[in-house]
Parts: C-alpha cells; structure tokens; sequence
C-alpha cells in the first residue's frame, strides 16, 4: 500500500472515523502501562479503501474478540493528505496511538519528533523473527516501526499486448527491451506508460540504473551518508537518458497520474492501451480497481527490472520497500506493540496477502497464501537477490527523496541532466 | 454636575476668560469619549484580536520558522538566520514560479479585462435573456476550483473532449499535450483561470456600469456622440474605479494562485507551471522542509503586501479621494 492511490474519489470515506469493535467500552488511551483498564487505541492508517480498509478493520476485529480490553478507533486517511496529517498530529500533543508508516529516511525524519516508540525494549522478539525486513525500520539501533509486508518493483506488463507486437517472452537485458519497445511501436500500442505527473514512478527508473550501475557497497554507503556523489549515480542517469531517447513512454506522460483514474499509467495498462508498466508489486490491486473488466488480470505478468550490460552492479539486486505501523510514545504498552506482533502473525499476514493483496508478507510462513503466478515470481527473484535496496526517495531523509524525485521528473521532461540529479541529491542533503 | 460648576467657576475668576471661546465641558465630552471608546473595544476588539491571532501571529510565525532550519519534527533549534531567504531568492525554481505569477498576472491584464468590460458592456443592454446569460457567464465562479480542476482534467485529456472537439472542427492540427508540453501548459492554466474568474469580473464591472446614470449617456446620445464614442469618453472613465478594484484583486489572485495548478499539475511538467504558493507548499508540506517553506511564504507576503501598498498609495487613492465625482464634474 505504499503508494497505492487507486482511491480515487475516496476523500469522502476518509473523512469518517470508524470506530471498529466494542464501540461502547470506555476508557481511552493516556500512555504508559495499560493495566487492567480498558483502552482504546486509535488506529490512523492509508487504507481507506477495500479491500484493505476491510482487512485492517476485520483485524481489528479478531484482536478485540481475544483482548476484550483493548478496542480500536480506526481511522482511513486518504494516502495523499496522510503525510501531513501525520506531520501536524506528531508536532501536537496528542498523536494517533498506532500509525502508517513508510520506514527508510520518512521515518527517521519523524523520529527527530521524539513522539515515536521504540519498541526495542519491549518484548520484541517477535520483530527478531522478521530477520533484515525489520532490521531495515530501524534509527540509531531504536525499532520505531515495523513493515506488515514488503513490496518489490519490476516491470508488470499484459501477456496478450505482448504476444501481439510478436514478443514471445520477457525481455532480461536493456538491449532486448529497446528492441521490445520497437517492436511495441510498430503494433501501435504504448510500450510502457508511466505517471510521470506523481514524479516518484520517474524515480523507479534512475533508482534501478543506479542499482544495476553500483555495487551494494556503494548502495549502502550513499544512503548512510545522504549523498549520491558517486560516479556511478551518474552512469545512472546517463543511462536514463539513453534510455529515454527511445521513447519509451505513452503520449502526454509528463502528465499522467500513476494510479487515479482511467487514463493513469496503471489504468493504460489496465486498458491495454499500454503495454507494461514499471511498478511495485502493488500494482495488479490498483489495476483492478481502476479496470472495469477484471478480465485482464489473466493476461498479467511480471518480468526483473532487466540487466544493463557492462553495469558493474548485481543484476540480482532489487529495488522495493515496506508498508508498516509505528506506535506513538504516548500509546498504551504493550497493547500496541502487542498488536503490532498481531499483524506479524502467519493468520493475519495470510489474510493480508489473499485478502488485501498487499504484496509479499512480512512473515515467511504466509508465503503459500500467494496464488497469483507473478506474485510466486516475485517471491523467488527476492529469495535469490543478494540485497534489496530501498526506493532512494524513501531511503533519503523526506527532502532529499523529493529533491531526487523532482531532479529526476526533470530530466524525464528534458530539462535535466544525470549531474543535475546528483546536485539536486547534496544540495538537499546539505539543506539536512 | 461637580465638574460643570467648576468649570463654569474657572471661567468667571478671570478677564480673559471673558472673552475667550467657552471653555470645554470637559464632563459632558468625556462621557460620549468613553462610550466611543467603549465601543470600539466591543465592536472592534473581537475582529481585532481574530486579525491579530490568525493574520499577524501567523505571519510572525513563519518570519521566525523561516530563520531555522527546520522539518517540522522536533525543536526548532537549528538557527541559520537569512540562510532560507537567501537560498530561495537565489533558487532559479522560486524565480521561475515567480515568473510564471507575472505572467498570469500580465495576461489576466490583457486578455481577462478587455473580455471582462466587453461582456459586461454587453450584459449591461436591455436584451432577452440577459439574466440567463449572466448566471451563464457567472456560473463557473460559483464552481468550487478542485471541481474545476477536475472538470478540465477531463476536458483535457490527451484524445479527450477538447482534442475531439478540435479535430470535429477541422482543427485537428492544432491539437496540443495540454497538459504535459511544459512550452504551453502555464498557457492552458491561464485558459481555465480565465474561465473560471471572467465571471467575478463580469459582475464587478456589471455593478460598476448599473451605477453609471443613464441620463449621461442619454445626453450624450442628444449631443451626437456615436456609441463608441459614449462609451471610450464617458462609460469608461466613469467606470474605472471599478476596474483599478478589479485589477486590484486580479493582480492580488494571480499571486496567490495555487488550487487549480496543484490538482491539474502539481506545478508540473518540471515546474514548467509552478506557482509561488506551489513552491512553497512543496518545500513545506511535500519535502517537510518548513523553514524553507516558510522562508518562501515570507517572501510571497512581502511581493503580495508590497503591491498592495502601492497599489493602494498610488492607484485607489484617487478613488477613495472622490474620482467619480471630478470625473463628473
């Protein structure tokens, strides 16, 4: 659900607070041990729409039906008013007790609040078991937040479009997927739409140049130090623009949301009107909300970000991300954390990813819940990848991300450079 | 009393107070001071502290938010004095959006006004449906701006109903990214803009021509004078009070323009239709940089309060000090 905005006229649902399970029992959050007393935990989160919103509220549900004591205020907030929603609760005095959270470099930002807990010194042993998916949610070795599941972005592309510009499989390297955009061309469909509009899709595509471009090293380095002053992160967006003067991409994509409305890249996709799309894992979900014939939904596959010859980079390595929960310092322990590790359980993950599609669990044990072929695709190339680097925007402290997104959406309309990106990165950097 | 008989005492102890104007009944003034003074405290005082609490606190505010280097998170500790305004006066983006309100705001000038007096000169007859037309003309200003923006989405869609509707009328070549070529898309805002807000100028000059007397351009009619020449000699001067108001808000709007350019393109393609108040939220709310944020929310204060206090000093002056009527005369 990272970036799921396939809610497209949902404002309004956002807007209502459900109060979910015992709406009657009294008491309220106020911080520090719970107790006997009976407590509500308020719940804000960027599900707002089914089929999460309905999962997360079913949750909540079942947790309430083993702790009676323990209710929810459940709280859908549109994904695209979230982030400043949280911003101004964070700096107030009185914070939701459980909240969305990105991890990465948005997190640690919010971390300089000191309104987050660290769910370290609680029995935590269950975020132990989530291995380097949990490890990656930590700031100054404090866990102030753990993911409920991990996403992975690759090329999702329709099987029959395919199969009608005469390309019988996926392409694995740069080359071949130049000459599938040909070929693509040729059959009058777009070869790949993008929402260029939302800029962060535009960064998927200087962050997997980079990725194939650096070692995991250097990956690491640049993102402990919040800097892309590395030669090759400017190999990155040099092979962007060569890239990009294949044209790649669906007429008036400068303009084209991502995932709000028919006419966005995962709705071009979707239509068929477009071939393939680089994307999270999320991106079927979005499709099928937007699509009014399910149908398509056969004709999906899913193909690796492709190799870039003579890029020193592990062609292996994959870019991706998490969506998750952090418990505010004020929420009532350990219901909190308690119900995080809930939503760690293999039942609850089993329903998150058969139910609400979320992507791949956080927890191992609810892999077999994955039915679709592209999702069991997914699931190996990450059992096979050495590293998975985090989307940069997220990776980075928040300006920065944006910084590089804006830096790159330059570049997609021509007005950029592969150094203008990296400037763009330490300038923003130094901004810190 | 007591202070009447005292004052009435005073003036008779000396000669000169014999001829000297009465002297002031200092009991009877104090008391309607008072009252006055009681007043304004009651009638003012509320829309004073609401002016001082949500206009100049908040202003203050973002003065002293843009002298730290702050994300919104934590203490605001960081002091980096003018640093922000510095950086975003040098910033070649903040120019740009700067520019880009110039331009709306130079366009609205010249396109919006002349269209603005035309139709008003034109609602302003006596003809058949002329209230229907009105409400037309000013139906798209009652329209909130997020369904706007929504609405041209639509229209603007690439292969949508405006590229149809050009390619139905034999100008399909003409058929442009509207949305996405960042050479045009500051223009096609400025398109949307006008058709939202010629409206509000209709009406404004509308009211500015109905209180114009008839009998003026009657007698002129007597005199000889053509329409055109009623109109470039009489109608206009006597409405220009209105149009500097309307030039007034015009400008004041074009730097403020935020809501359509933040739904339809997010001041996209590659700031090709930014704003200043989209420069500003963007580094506020989108990148968490609130002491830049707010650096650059200063500054569009200033730009905005500076062209106000000129325009009022030298512009609207003349009007408050009785225009019309020398205009008359």
């Amino acid at each position: 659900m990272r970036r799921t905005r396939k809610c497209v006229a949902v404002a309004a649902a956002a807007a209502a607070a459900l109060t979910l399970a015992a709406c009657g029992s009294s008491g309220s959050s106020s911080g520090g041990n719970t107790g006997n007393s009976k407590i509500t935990l308020t719940w804000w989160s960027n599900a707002n729409a089914n089929p999460l919103l309905g999962v997360f509220q079913s949750l909540a549900k079942s947790y309430h039906a083993s702790h009676p004591k323990v209710s929810f205020t459940y709280v859908p907030i549109q994904n695209e008013q979230y982030d400043t929603k949280i911003q101004v609760a964070l700096q107030g005095n009185n914070p939701p007790d459980i909240f969305f959270q990105r991890g990465g470099g948005f997190m640690a930002t919010q971390v300089k609040s000191g309104k987050l807990a660290n769910l370290k010194p609680l029995d935590s042993k269950w975020i132990g078991e989530l291995g380097s998916l949990a490890a990656a949610w930590q700031v100054n070795g404090g866990q102030y937040g753990v993911p409920y599941d991990q996403h992975t972005v690759g090329f999702w592309y329709r099987k029959d479009v395919f199969a009608r510009a005469g390309i019988t499989s996926p392409p694995t390297t740069m080359p071949q997927l130049e000459t599938d955009i040909t070929k693509l061309d040729a059959a009058k469909v777009a070869p790949i739409a993008v929402g260029s509009k939302d800029q962060w899709p535009d960064a998927f595509y200087w962050d997997y140049f980079a990725v194939r471009e650096c070692s995991i090293a250097t990956l690491k380095t640049a993102v402990k130090a919040v800097s892309a002053n590395y030669p090759c992160f400017l190999k990155a967006g040099s092979d962007l623009t060569a890239f990009m003067a294949t044209n790649p991409f669906q007429p008036a994509f400068l303009n084209t949301p991502a995932q709000v409305g028919a006419g966005s890249s995962a709705g071009l996709v979707a239509d068929g009107k477009a071939a393939m799309e680089l994307q999270g894992d999320w991106d079927p979900s979005v499709m099928e909300a937007l699509a009014p014939n399910k149908k398509f939904l056969s004709d999906i596959g899913w193909f690796p970000f492709p190799a870039v010859p003579g890029a020193p980079g592990n062609s292996q390595v994959l870019l991706g991300g998490g969506d998750g929960n952090s418990c505010s310092a004020s929420a009532p322990e350990p219901a909190c954390a308690d119900f995080l590790a809930y939503l760690e359980s293999a039942s609850a993950q089993k329903l998150l990813v058969s139910t609400a599609n979320v992507g791949l669990p956080a927890n191992p044990s609810a892999s077999s819940a994955l039915t679709l072929p592209a999702e069991q695709q997914i699931l190996q190339a990450g059992q096979h990848t050495p590293y998975i680097q985090e989307y940069f925007d997220l990776a980075y402290p928040t300006n920065v991300g944006t910084a590089l997104d804006a830096a790159v959406a330059d570049l997609f309309a021509n007005k950029g450079t592969p150094q203008s990106i990296v400037t763009a990165i330490d300038q923003a950097a130094a901004r810190q | 009393m007591t202070e009447l008989r005292g004052s009435a005492t005073a003036a008779a102890a000396t000669p000169a107070a014999a001829v000297a104007p009465p002297a002031p009944r200092t009991g009877l003034r104090r008391r309607p001071g008072r009252r006055k003074f009681i007043e304004l405290v009651v009638l003012l005082g509320p829309a004073l502290v609401l002016f001082a609490g949500f206009v100049l606190l908040p202003i203050c505010i973002a003065a002293y938010y843009g002298l730290f280097n702050w994300s919104g998170y934590g203490p605001v500790s960081d002091f980096t004095g003018l640093h922000n305004y510095r950086l975003v006066i040098d910033d070649p983006v903040f120019r740009e959006s700067l520019l880009h309100n110039v331009i709306i705001g130079v366009l609205s000038l010249v396109i919006q006004l002349p269209i603005s007096i035309a139709i008003a000169l034109l609602l302003n007859r006596r003809m058949r449906g002329g209230s229907f037309l009105r409400t037309a003309v000013f139906a798209p200003y009652v329209v909130s701006q997020a369904t706007t923006a929504v609405l041209w989405l639509l229209l603007l869609e690439p292969g949508g109903f405006v590229d149809q509707l050009m390619k139905a009328v034999g100008l399909g070549g003409l058929v442009q990214q509207w949305l996405a070529d960042p050479t045009i898309v500051l223009y096609t805002m400025f398109v949307v803009l006008t058709w939202q807000f010629i409206g509000f100028g209709v009406i404004l000059l509308l009211a500015g021509l109905q209180g114009i007397p008839p009998e003026l351009r009657e007698a002129a009619g007597i005199d000889g004078a053509s329409a055109w020449q009623t109109t470039r000699r009489i109608i206009l001067p006597l409405l220009s009070p209105t149009i500097r108001i309307w030039i007034f808000l015009s400008m004041i709007g074009s730097l403020q323009v935020f809501d359509l350019v933040w739904i339809m393109t997010l001041g996209g393609p590659a700031n090709a239709s930014s704003t200043m108040v989209t420069y500003m939220i963007f580094y506020g709310f989108h990148s968490l940089e609130f002491g830049y944020g707010s650096a650059a929310a200063v500054i569009l204060f200033i730009i905005s309060f500076a062209f106000a206090f000129l325009y009022q000093r030298f512009a609207l002056r003349r009007d408050t000090a009785g225009a019309l009527t020398r205009a008359v005369r």
